[in-house]
């Protein structure tokens, strides 16, 4: 079986790779990449197909090469070392992709002048020429990238990270000129093109007679696509508002759907030889089918997702593995009826989102995000470089005037579309398109793989210009992500485009938001009309009555956004404040945190070493969490053997956090604890757990008192309860008048509230709160953590 | 158009609304036909009585907020012209208005939607929202599902955020200020005025 994998992946080896870069670090790093694929350097045995054990008879310089000659004498010595390769080909050469793939990318980000005047895509499409033209001097054949790689295995990451992260609110809104650009200026595209390039065709002086016009509808179909890829890649680099990176996104996305009928029509057309009115019609309800037929199976599979995320309470570590196997059945589902595959994924990412954010660990939700980065971030990058080598490698009929026409018409059916479909648009928005916004859409129209691999796929025994059909989409694909994507940057800047905000949102944003919201569906009662609004506060009802009960385990069902958003941005904070202690400097985008502001660093850096907190800025962050969190919920991490054993240094930050949060309820209820219930018996994953929030491991003296998690064994039903045991007898109002010390201006509640006990009823409920981790390299956008329908 | 221009005629002042507003004169139609199907005992005004006849309104956390916004203080009722004059505030603004030197703001000006959202929130009047109107609306909205603390501590930090003369209160312009991120001629635009 390997062996059929292997030539019907017709991976063959690359030579080596030339240091481009003269810096020493640099150029070590690529001498490192060179020695390695050169020390791992297949003989010619491996091509000429003789299996078995290879003989290293050429000149690689591997040096453990003891093997023995497979000569034939009689008698052969047992082998100490041997050599075979061929067992071990089909992943080792797959992981050498990856690796040059992976190295590639670190390499440009070494080189910020380079990577700020060319995009990334552009210089892994030179890559991928140059390793094909590699290979070729060497003479064998340069590997194309075969469809079903690309379908299966390299584009899906992309689209579930696209999909999952997807920013709904913006999405929604301006949803009709999304789908009024990626249905009507897709087909407009596709007919337009298709169209005067069979008119082209027709033309005497060229010999392209052979071309029909279903071929080269076929063609304009495929070719008309904005490709989802290409655009996330350019985009991605400059920033641009969001409304336009939207449009253009959310468009890329949605003419699958278009893409996949046409295609399908025109191939189906193709075989059959004539076409009737019934199979225009049919191709109309085709397309409704392939898109709603794809996004039910997204929802339903999102759905599953949600609710499957309910129950893993208990393993928290396969979290992310649902989420990721949900999505690609979702998409494969899809596939198997032909269904828009990008859609189902979309949708599936969509819905499951919210639900499952509420359910997973936070540990959980950076895994996955950092997942799913990362694999898509290895698959763009591949698929470039492979476009790049399969344009060395793929066959080539290069005619002068298909070539020139198909360009030209791309680019003028694309700016006449947007013109034209702007135009009606602006009719039905509130806030227009201006010009420049229409001249971006225009530009931002790249063409990509998906393209390239749809012509692949064709048969060449139907369609006998296929190889020109792939030289022509080699050419605009190479133009529009060369010129335009490289173009694009300055332009942007030329003509003042709006770009990103950079900062986060503030409560009061948020909470002036959902006010005018409210204001919004009220007024359009009074009137009578049945907007955007009303349907969204409908669907708001109906998601918290009915679904949220459904899909989000426990408690956070009945969480109010607004309250989900206070706490993220709390803990944010305390996470910002903790880090900031220990001497780097605070982030300064934090402008709605007015507050913040006020505490610098009055102190000398300190050790980076999270124990060691000096008093002063324990004091000040117990104050702050104090004030701040309310009733937090603790998780108790699960511990099995299939658990992270607690790495003190890291679950550091935890504890610390966690203590710090319990101060304040603690203080409420300190008139309920004069007495310590005796802790139970411990299991031993408890007892480590007890360890592991041993105060004494981090040096912090007990200048104040700071609880002990006792961990006791609870009911079956809430097997997650933490019962939080106050230590200290009575400890008397803390003077809450010393906000000063720090600078900080937090303004505390007075005493008398803070002893009024607001829920004197039971014990301490169970409260769960998010397991914390480090967030990352970079905090950023944290758009994408919106909230369902915000 | 014979009809609507006999509609026109039977509301009084029609081209002084028409004016001060901005609204086409499909769109005054429109409202008046809203504003008769409103006035169920055809007297001509409206009062609180009738704005609760929505069902919708009544679900509405701040329902009886926008209610009370169209009642003037002191007023009872709610006649034609002032009906339309609020509802002018969720006009979508022109972009493209030649800007008079000595004209009035037009009511869909940004600044004059966001005062009407002010409005919203400061009940009494004053000017300012203080820390107890800030959670007086907070609870409308979230409801009975957290508890006092969490309120406090929400509204605590809201003020803190936006008040930038800390006097514990928020003015227009710091509520002006907090939301100059927020797209507010969208936002606070209804498509069907247009």
């Amino acid at each position: 079986m390997i062996q059929e994998l292997t030539s019907r992946l017709k991976l063959n080896f690359p030579a080596q790779i030339i240091p481009r870069y003269s810096c020493f670090r640099r150029g070590s790093m690529f001498i490192l990449v060179l020695g390695l694929l050169v020390g791992s350097l297949m003989p010619l045995g491996g091509a000429s197909g003789s299996p078995g054990s290879g003989t290293g008879q050429d000149e690689c310089k591997k040096n453990n090469g003891d093997e023995k000659n497979g000569n034939k004498t009689t008698k052969k010595s047992f082998p100490v070392l041997s050599l075979n390769y061929e067992n071990v080909r089909l992943p080792f050469e797959i992981s050498l992709w990856v690796l040059l793939a992976s190295l590639m990318k670190l390499g440009f980000h070494l080189m910020p002048r380079l990577s700020s005047i060319v995009p990334e895509s552009c210089l892994l499409i030179v890559v991928g020429l140059l390793v094909g033209g590699l290979i070729k001097l060497v003479g064998k054949a340069p590997p194309v990238l075969e469809s079903n790689i690309f379908f299966f295995y390299l584009l899906p990451p992309i689209i579930l990270d696209a999909g999952y992260f997807l920013p709904i609110r913006q999405f929604t809104e301006n949803l009709g000129t999304i789908l009024m650009f990626a249905v009507v200026g897709t087909l407009w595209n596709a007919f337009f093109v298709g169209g005067l390039l069979y008119g082209v065709c027709q033309l005497e002086g060229t010999n392209l007679a052979g071309v029909n016009l279903l071929s080269c509808l076929l063609f304009g179909s495929v070719i008309s696509a904005v490709d989802p890829v290409a655009v996330l890649a350019v985009f991605e680099e400059i920033h641009i508002n969001e409304l336009l990176h939207i449009l253009v996104f959310g468009e890329s996305l949605l003419n699958d759907a278009v893409t996949v009928v046409l295609y399908h029509l025109f191939e189906e057309f193709t075989n059959a030889g004539t076409i009737t009115v019934t199979d225009g019609f049919l191709g109309i309800v085709c397309f409704l089918v392939v898109s709603l037929g794809g996004i039910v199976v997204g929802a339903i599979y999102g759905i599953l997702a949600a609710f499957t995320s309910r129950f893993t309470s208990h393993t928290r570590v396969i979290e992310p593995l649902f989420i990721f196997v949900y999505s690609y059945m979702a998409y494969l589902s899809a596939e198997v009826f032909h269904l828009s595959g990008i859609m189902a994924l979309i949708a599936c990412g969509a819905v499951m989102r919210p639900y499952v954010e509420a359910n997973i660990s936070h540990k959980s939700h950076t895994t996955i995000k950092y997942f799913l980065k990362m694999w898509s971030s290895v698959s763009d990058t591949l698929i470039f470089i492979f476009l790049g080598v399969s344009t060395v490698a793929g066959p080539h009929e290069w005619n002068w005037i298909f070539v020139v026409a198909t360009l030209v018409f791309c680019l003028v059916a694309r700016v006449l579309g947007v013109i034209g479909l702007t135009f009606v648009i602006n009719k039905f928005r509130i806030v227009k398109l201006t010009s420049k916004d229409q001249f971006i859409i225009a530009y931002g129209g790249l063409r990509g793989a998906i393209a390239f691999s749809l012509v692949y796929l064709l048969n060449p025994k139907h369609f006998p210009m296929r190889n020109m059909f792939l030289t022509a989409i080699i050419t605009v694909i190479f133009f529009t992500v060369f010129v335009q994507g490289m173009t694009i940057r300055p332009l942007v800047d030329l003509l003042a485009v709006k770009k990103k905000q950079e900062t986060k949102r503030s409560i009061n944003e948020e909470i002036h938001t959902q006010f005018l919201d409210h204001l919004l569906t009220g007024i359009e009662d009074i009137c009578g009309h049945y907007g955007h609004h009303h349907w969204k506060d409908k669907l708001n009802r109906f998601n918290k009555k009915y679904v949220k009960k459904c899909l989000i385990a426990g408690e956070r069902s009945k969480e109010p956004q607004l309250i989900a958003f206070y706490h993220k941005m709390e803990m944010k904070q305390a996470i910002e404040l903790v880090e900031s202690g220990g001497g780097s400097k605070l982030p300064s985008a934090m402008p709605s945190t007015v507050s913040m502001q006020n505490i610098q660093p009055k102190k000398p850096p300190q050790d980076r070493a999270l124990p060691q907190l000096s008093k002063a800025r324990e004091e000040e962050i117990r104050k702050i969490l104090r004030t701040n969190l309310q009733r937090t919920r603790q998780r108790l991490r699960s511990y099995n053997r299939h658990t992270l054993i607690a790495d003190p240094f890291e679950d550091g930050l935890d504890e610390i956090l966690i203590k710090r949060k319990k101060m304040k309820e603690l203080e409420k209820k300190m008139n309920n604890y004069l007495t310590v219930p005796a802790p139970p018996a411990d299991s031993p994953s408890v007892a480590r757990a007890r360890l592991a929030s041993d105060p004494q491991a981090w040096g912090l003296k007990s200048v104040t008192e700071i609880p002990t998690i006792k961990v006791e064994l609870v009911s079956p039903q809430n097997p997650e309860s933490v019962k939080v045991v106050d230590e200290f007898s009575k400890k008397g109002s803390q003077p809450k008048g010393s906000e000063e010390e720090g600078g900080l201006t937090m303004r505390v509640p007075s005493s008398e509230k803070q002893r009024k006990d607001k829920t004197p009823d039971e014990e301490p409920q169970p409260r769960f709160m998010r397991c914390l981790s480090d967030p990352g390299p970079a905090a950023e956008d944290e758009d994408e953590d919106e909230p369902f329908l915000p | 158009m014979g009809s609507t221009n006999s509609t026109l005629l039977k509301i009084p002042n029609v081209e002084v609304l028409m004016q001060e507003t901005g609204f086409s004169p499909a769109h005054i139609i429109r409202l008046h036909d809203r504003f008769k199907a409103l006035d169920k005992e055809g007297r001509g005004h409206l009062c609180p009585h009738d704005f609760g006849a929505i069902k919708e309104l009544a679900m509405n956390p701040i329902g009886d907020r926008i209610i009370g916004a169209f009642f003037s203080p002191g007023k009872e009722t709610v006649d034609f012209h002032t009906f339309v004059k609020i509802l002018a505030h969720f006009r979508p603004v022109d972009k493209d208005r030649p800007k008079e030197p000595n004209s009035p703001e037009p009511i869909n000006s940004r600044s004059n939607k966001l005062k009407f959202a002010f409005q919203l929130y400061d009940q009494d009047k004053d000017g300012k929202i203080s820390r107890d109107e800030l959670l007086q609306v907070l609870r409308a909205m979230l409801g009975m599902q957290v508890t006092d603390e969490q309120l406090e501590s929400i509204a605590d930090r809201t003020i803190q955020e936006a008040d930038l003369d800390r006097d514990d209160t928020i003015s227009f312009e710091e509520f002006r200020k907090s939301l100059e991120k927020i797209n507010i001629d969208h936002k606070m635009s209804i498509r069907f005025l247009r």
